[in-house]
């Protein structure tokens, strides 16, 4: 059987995403997303709602705070804190076996 | 079918109180959390957790659940009695927010699934009275390093749920045969556009996220865009300087070891990561590694450069 190939876009720190792509991947209402730029937690160019352009990584920041919030209840601020500090463990983590492997 | 013992998975009583199972599942929760934990079995950790207390939460569905009887052991073979929720009322309160598609035969042979369940998640953001543009989905998949440098073809088989016209619930598997675009990096995601669900009305069809997670390979360490090897040389080879054979996703190179080297010197072949309009590094790291004294010759080696070098390793221990 032949299946047709299909090509998609790749989501990468220069592809651009509106608002109504960004709220659609997350299952969520343009207005939850606009909170999550209000809280400091996503950085889309752009001056209006409208015109705002989301990289692909907001995405990924994104999904993960509609899943805090939806599975442990955590509320935007704490949401933000979390992802902040998960960037940081992850920086640690790769510190510290890159330090193990040259010792 | 096994019997579940949603006690034992979130670590409370018989006779917990509803708050204690609040308390304990919390935490549990936060621990398996697939997003936060490290744990390799998160995910199958944190369903399990859910679907556990989507029963012991509901003081209905819990009564019903206690009343199988406390004789059943987790894991041991169970038949739901014809009779056993006769005279238990449901109400729909259930899977709030849990996606109840995921939860086990165990869980839907007691309580069914709300029809309205498995999409509920995805419900909440519908904007129905403007459009109906059907769902967009999510699938994690894995590829190799390789992929990411040359880019590739690859087949993928997906299952979804889904809820039969009779209210059944099946797994629906399709074979997708995907473009990986050179240069992806781990955690990205490649959109296809329309492979979501159909859309209702005039709505188009929800995309596809496909989320890239490479397979561990057996001797490149991705972090990003940068590539990490650990190369082994032998101590002449690092002390007397050498050229040596290394490989690199691209293919093998001749990597110049300066004389003097330590092992976990590290060295930086620029742009020899993963390929984008900045490509990352590869690092190579050294690994001095010593010949086995494992023969009469070896060992007479090593005896002599006891005796002829003047080599003091703890000099600076003072010792």
């Amino acid at each position: 059987m032949k299946i047709e190939l299909l090509s998609g876009l790749l989501l990468d720190d220069e592809c651009t995403l509106t608002l109504g792509e960004i709220s659609r991947a997350c299952s969520a209402h343009a207005e939850w997303v606009i909170e999550l730029v209000d809280e400091g937690i996503l950085e889309p160019g752009g001056h209006e709602p409208a015109q705002w352009q989301f990289s692909g990584p907001c995405l990924n920041r994104a999904r993960v705070v509609r899943h805090l919030q939806q599975d442990l209840g955590i509320n935007l601020t704490g949401a933000a804190l979390v992802l902040d500090l998960m960037e940081e463990i992850k920086d640690m983590r790769a510190r510290l076996r890159r330090l193990e492997r040259e010792n | 079918m096994e019997f579940k013992d949603y006690y034992e998975i979130i670590g409370v009583k018989r006779d917990a109180a509803q708050n204690d199972i609040k308390r304990a599942y919390r935490k549990l929760a936060r621990k398996y959390h697939p997003d936060v934990s490290k744990e390799s079995n998160a995910e199958e950790k944190f369903k399990e957790l859910g679907e556990a207390y989507e029963v012991l939460k509901d003081p209905e569905k819990r009564v019903a659940y206690d009343q199988l009887g406390a004789d059943y052991k987790a894991g041991q073979n169970f038949n739901p009695p014809p009779d056993w929720n006769t005279g238990f009322e449901f109400n729909g309160g259930g899977y709030t927010e849990t996606n109840a598609a995921a939860f086990s035969d165990f869980f839907e042979s007691l309580f069914g699934h709300d029809n309205k369940g498995a999409g509920s998640r995805q419900s909440h953001g519908r904007e129905p009275q403007y459009h109906a543009p059907g769902e967009d989905h999510h699938a994690k998949i894995l590829i190799e390093l390789d992929d990411a440098f040359n880019g590739a073809t690859r087949t993928i088989t997906l299952q979804a749920p889904e809820i039969n016209a009779q209210g059944h619930m099946l797994t629906r598997k399709r074979t997708l045969n995907v473009n990986i675009p050179k240069g992806v990096k781990q955690g990205q995601f490649i959109r296809l556009a329309g492979q979501g669900s159909p859309g209702s009305g005039k709505g188009k069809s929800g995309n596809l996220y496909l989320e890239i997670n490479f397979k561990p390979h057996s001797f490149y360490h991705v972090e990003g865009k940068d590539i990490y090897l650990d190369l082994p040389v032998a101590p002449w080879e690092a002390a007397l300087g050498t050229t040596v054979k290394t490989p690199t996703p691209e293919g093998t190179v001749d990597l110049k070891i300066p004389a003097g080297s330590t092992s976990g010197r590290k060295m930086r072949l620029k742009g020899r990561g993963i390929p984008a309009k900045v490509p990352g590094d590869l690092y190579v790291v050294l690994q001095l590694v010593l010949p086995p004294a494992d023969t009469l010759q070896a060992e007479e080696f090593y005896r002599k450069m006891e005796q002829e070098l003047a080599f003091k390793p703890r000099a600076g221990l003072g010792v």
